[in-house]
């Protein structure tokens, strides 16, 4: 990972040895995997901090652990610090002062909101940028996402929801062990996002990474997550494990029950006609 | 009252008779960009020039000691390039300009990558390039000549100077503006300081260092002219100087023409390596 700021301990690929300490008191919520990530006391600021009434901290001691295999949805509102917390765990956070611990295993890959597709490198080269040897997986992964063929075209020449799926290869050309998604549908279309869904969800069933995926769609988040946790001023206010068998439809009584009470913790009122 | 509040498209149909093709032209909205491109637009202007040059050399209202017919620069032309003048003046001068250009250009690029590489290459390198870029190289030619007399390395060095300089402004802007969150990206995928450099920094640089090229080869020319007309003894400067003494007008604009060729010329190659290497780029020029 990269140099973090002073005043923050980061474990990479020692998952083991320091989840040994801490699983005692977390609050597991699927089986007995192991733990890929976990984040204790995690708070930070922008700027520079000061104890009197001036910089008021993004993260205010996050605990979060997500075990291998777990896929975790954060909501929250704009400026609940959601993004704060995946870019800590990303090692992006370069600029920003704080303490507490966090640890990540050694592959870790990040999807954006924007596809961030260099444009001067044609789709296969983006896939398999900054590994060596890799033109075959890059393809098999191109297919898995549905564009076999696409190799040699340039990013622009793709559509918005085409782009994020190479963006998608090339998070999983990686194999990663935790797979970090900022809002990754955020800007594609309604169908398009739906499908994307689905491509995700087979993704992660195949390949098996921990996920946290930040959003602020609460139904994204029930249909694809294992746990949703709801992120309200720098803390975590509500952990909740999504239950639901089989397909997961809206139209389910169990799925609404779910988003009632994450749009409750989110502080949306209900609307009168719904429930 | 009610067509008032009819959806636009339901206005133009064929029952709407004899006003069809006027309202139909009303509703589309007023065009506010150039339109579509004229073919052969290049050459228009050009050839009105030289139709407005013959005429007026035709009828006599330009006067051929103020500037020869078009037929004479012709015919001018091919007694110089008969007589073996015109090429060696022009592989002196080329050579000239190609040294230049391309001492210029590694110069121009070295300097900017150090530059906006590192910010201590920044505090070094970009302040003097920038007080550089404020004299005009003609202002230091006075200062060249005394350091390195009047022969071919005073030339050589001031067609480097101006052809450095917008390699280098072009190529560090280039540099600069690389959108942070490719940088970011090269981060999360873990690319080396190399990988870095050669997948993102050099690739996102070059339509800055492109840019650069066609304002550089430019100067080159621009600077050639200047330096050829000081003391030389070979070049299409100095052929032009000698014409003026004798005021042979005719083989001034076979120079001046040549010029504008030579410019015009390598101009168009850079433009045309610009669009292959930059084919990834869909601009609204192209």
């Amino acid at each position: 990972m990269a140099a973090h700021p002073g005043g923050l301990t980061v474990v990479a690929g020692a998952v083991a040895d320091a989840v040994d300490t801490v699983t005692t008191d977390l609050t597991s919520t699927i089986d007995d995997a192991p733990a890929a990530v976990v984040v204790q006391d995690l708070v930070r600021t922008y700027g520079v901090p000061t104890k009197t009434d001036g910089e008021t901290p993004v993260l205010l001691g996050v605990d979060l652990t997500i075990r291998q295999g777990e896929f975790v949805a954060i909501l929250g509102r704009s400026g609940s610090g959601k993004s704060t917390l995946l870019r800590a765990l990303a090692g992006l956070d370069h600029d920003v002062s704080g303490s507490g611990t966090v640890v990540v295993p050694e592959r870790v890959s990040v999807v954006f909101q924007d596809s961030r597709l260099l444009p001067w490198a044609r789709v296969l080269d983006n896939v398999t940028l900054g590994l060596r040897h890799a033109d075959d997986l890059g393809r098999e992964r191109l297919a898995e996402v549905g564009l076999a063929g696409r190799e040699r075209a340039w990013p622009t020449e793709l559509s918005g929801g085409e782009q994020q799926r190479v963006s998608l290869a090339r998070s999983l050309v990686r194999e990663p062990q935790l797979l970090l998604a900022d809002e990754p549908f955020g800007a594609l279309d309604a169908l398009t996002r739906i499908r994307m869904h689905t491509l995700l969800r087979e993704l992660c069933a195949r390949h098996r990474p921990a996920v946290l995926l930040v959003t602020h769609d609460v139904d994204e988040a029930i249909t694809l997550a294992d746990r949703v946790v709801v992120l309200d001023s720098g803390r975590i206010s509500l952990h909740l494990p999504v239950d639901l068998e089989g397909t997961r439809s809206a139209a389910d009584p169990g799925f609404a029950a779910l988003r009632a009470r994450l749009l409750d913790a989110l502080g949306v009122p209900p609307t009168e006609g719904t429930e | 009252m009610s067509t008032l509040t009819l959806p636009r498209a339901l206005h133009t149909g064929p029952h709407s008779g004899t006003g069809t093709a006027a309202a139909a032209r009303r509703r589309t909205t007023r065009r506010l960009g150039p339109g579509r491109p004229i073919r052969g637009s290049a050459a228009i202007g050009l050839l009105t020039l030289l139709v407005v040059w013959s005429v007026g050399s035709l009828t006599g209202f330009i006067d051929t000691r103020t500037l020869s017919a078009p037929w004479t620069v012709v015919t001018t032309a091919g007694d110089l390039i008969a007589d073996g003048r015109l090429q060696t003046n022009l592989a002196v001068s080329a050579q000239r300009a190609f040294l230049g250009l391309l001492i210029g250009i590694a110069v121009g690029t070295a300097l900017a990558l150090v530059s906006g590489l590192s910010r201590i290459g920044e505090a070094f390198i970009d302040g003097p390039v920038q007080v550089k870029r404020a004299i005009p190289s003609l202002a230091l030619l006075p200062l060249l000549i005394l350091w390195l007399g009047i022969g071919e390395p005073m030339k050589v060095v001031t067609i480097t100077l101006g052809v450095a300089v917008p390699v280098y402004i072009h190529t560090h802007n280039g540099l600069r503006t690389i959108d942070a969150r490719y940088v970011e990206l090269a981060e999360t995928v873990g690319l080396s300081r190399w990988g870095f450099v050669t997948r993102v920094i050099l690739p996102g640089a070059l339509p800055g260092f492109l840019l650069g090229l066609r304002f550089a080869v430019t100067a080159a020319w621009l600077s050639l002219v200047v330096v050829e007309q000081i003391n030389g003894t070979a070049g299409i400067g100095y052929m032009m100087e000698l014409a003026r003494t004798y005021g042979q007008t005719e083989i001034i604009v076979v120079g001046l023409v040549l010029y504008g060729v030579l410019g015009y010329g390598s101009d168009a190659v850079v433009r045309l390596v610009q669009r292959r290497a930059l084919s990834w780029r869909r601009t609204l020029a192209d």
